[in-house]
């Protein structure tokens, strides 16, 4: 069978891949900003509501996170409609813990039907990470598998099983990487996989040792990557000294210098720790601005939503640009 | 091999209740290995089950035996005069030869001594390690003889996680113990064998049909079977 034309407007010849506000910002090799919600433990929509209505305007887009840290909350393609409807695009995350490859494809329709165009393809935190310990890990894909799914969704019209769609989904497909992660020496040649797979963009994990970072970005570009991918460099604004050393020790995959433990610590506790740690994440992110194959900046703030304004502002980043 | 752990004392009285006859049966393959359900594991239950009774005043008799593998109708064919004496059958074998002796004995009832866990290997002594899930699609020649189906807590097929710190993996035992991350192992016994290359290959969706997910498997070996 033969799937029927899809019908060609304006929107599927503007030559972008989904014509979101962030691939459209990417593209036009704009400095992006995107800023991360976490849906609440409840079925209390109005908070999803208030963290958009706070980042509208600051950001480019949000990613909205898909049961994070292994916890139930509302669903990431809700939440996604909802940050929509307040007016500040979304980055739906989805995870390959929680669901199969039919689940996926089905919500990721769904989303493309409602307006979601970012889609972020992660592993996911191993249940033994969360509130539900017993439950079964379903792991049918990988985040690699997940990315090249969407791809050939996207490009060919075409389903994991091979058969054909007659509307394709149109997305804007991320990918995260962890410049930190072991064993180090793969982790570029990982990224380049990613993109084989598909991902037009990277959200990396947070950056608190520098250095490290700059050497990573040093191999992405000496083998082209960041010619080949958009990198958007993560950020986290610590909000205290506890905060920074739960980072440090139980956060798997962060790498914490102690140096900036101790910086925060210096501090008194309350609020001249949160000062400083927004003005270290304003810091970082112009040392990050600077290098060479960065794109933009992608903040997560958890549950620390308000500081997200201060910063992007302190950090230069106003106005956010308007994209037709 | 299967390994196996001895269910608490308190489960096997509550699946024994109120019969006056128990069996005890071990099984001298995989579970006597682990030192889990052999003849001399079903000897100290038994023993344990008649205390037990004698302390609280309850007239049980308790035997116990062993078949050399409890999941071959031949080698149950050995042990049944004693299971015909028995009200229930408490058997130390693995799953599968729990429900060989459930089928085999359709009207006796045979609970389970043990909570069957994993096809392992003996690391060193007393110390056994998950190393197949029996996914039906072997790709041990690709991972440089790592099983990622298992070993890796995701079942990951295109490289580590972001979780993966010095070698081990972001997830822990449940005693809080770490766990060699699979992936790792795997970059490094590949970059031994100069085969680095195979890291970055893109593996497609696994087909879980071949596994436990495509229901009940079945086995016939045509050639072997009798004409
Ligand atoms: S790949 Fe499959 S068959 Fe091979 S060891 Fe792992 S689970 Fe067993
Ligand atoms: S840390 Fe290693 S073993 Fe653990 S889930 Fe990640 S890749 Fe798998």
């Amino acid at each position: 069978m033969t799937p029927e034309k899809t019908e060609i407007t304006e929107d599927t010849v503007d030559g972008y891949k989904a014509g979101s506000n962030l691939e459209k910002i990417l593209s036009d090799g704009r400095f992006a900003v995107t800023g991360e919600c976490g849906p609440p433990k409840s079925a209390d929509g109005s908070v999803i509501d208030n963290k958009a209505k706070l980042l509208k305007g600051y950001v480019d887009a949000v990613n909205i996170t898909d049961n994070q840290t292994a916890v139930v909350r509302v669903c990431s393609l809700a939440s996604a409609v909802v940050a929509q409807q307040n007016g500040v695009e979304a980055v739906m995350q989805v995870t390959c813990r929680d669901r199969n490859r039919l689940a996926m494809q089905a919500d990721i329709l769904g989303a493309s039907t409602l307006g979601i165009k970012n889609v972020l393809c992660l592993t996911g935190d191993h249940m033994s990470f969360g509130n539900h310990r017993d439950a079964k890990g379903v792991h049918d894909l990988d985040s690699i598998n997940l990315i090249k799914m969407f791809k050939d969704m996207r490009d060919d019209k075409k389903f994991q099983c091979g058969e054909e769609m007659t509307v394709a989904p149109r997305l804007y497909i991320g990918c995260a990487e962890n410049p930190f992660g072991d064993p180090y020496e793969i982790r570029a040649l990982r990224l380049k996989k990613k993109i084989l797979a598909g991902a037009d963009f990277v959200q990396t994990q947070c950056i608190f040792n520098l250095p490290k970072f700059k050497k990573w970005m040093e191999e992405i570009r000496s083998l082209g990557l960041h010619k080949e991918i958009k990198i958007m460099a993560g950020i986290t604004p610590i909000k205290s000294a506890g905060m920074a050393n739960y980072m440090k020790k139980a956060v798997p995959g962060m790498d914490v210098p102690q140096e900036i433990v101790d910086r925060i610590a210096a501090q008194e506790k309350g609020a001249p720790q949160q000062a400083e740690g927004k003005k270290l994440a304003v810091e970082m992110i112009k040392e990050l601005a600077e290098i060479e194959g960065v794109a933009g900046v992608h903040i997560m703030a958890v549950e620390w939503e308000p500081a997200v304004p201060e910063i992007v502002e302190a950090a230069g980043l106003l106005p956010r640009p308007t994209v037709a | 091999m299967i390994t196996a752990e001895r269910k608490p004392f308190d489960k096997i009285l509550g699946l024994v209740g109120e019969s006056k006859k128990v069996l005890v049966a071990g099984c001298d393959t995989c579970v006597a290995v682990c030192l889990t359900g052999g003849e001399k594991e079903a000897e100290i239950l038994a023993s344990e089950l008649r205390i037990e009774a004698g302390m609280n005043g309850r007239e049980t008799e308790v035997e116990h035996t062993s078949a050399i593998r409890q999941c071959e109708w031949e080698y149950l064919d050995l042990i049944s005069d004693k299971v015909d004496q028995a009200d229930v059958v408490v058997s130390l074998a693995c799953g599968i030869g729990i429900q060989s002796m459930a089928e085999k004995f359709a009207t006796k009832l045979v609970v389970p001594g043990v909570d069957t866990n994993m096809l392992g290997m003996p690391l060193e002594h007393a110390v056994w390690l998950e190393r197949c899930g029996a996914c039906g699609e072997c790709v041990l020649g690709e991972t440089a003889g790592v099983c990622p189906v298992v070993r890796c807590s995701k079942s990951l097929m295109n490289g580590p996680c972001g979780g993966s710190h010095e070698g081990k993996c972001e997830v822990k035992t449940p005693e809080g113990e770490e766990i060699d991350c699979a992936w790792h192992l795997i970059w490094e016994r590949l970059k031994a064998q100069g085969r680095e290359d195979l890291m970055f290959v893109d593996r497609p969706p696994k087909n879980w049909s071949k596994g436990s997910s495509g229901g009940p498997r079945k086995m016939v070996r045509v050639e072997a079977r009798p004409v």
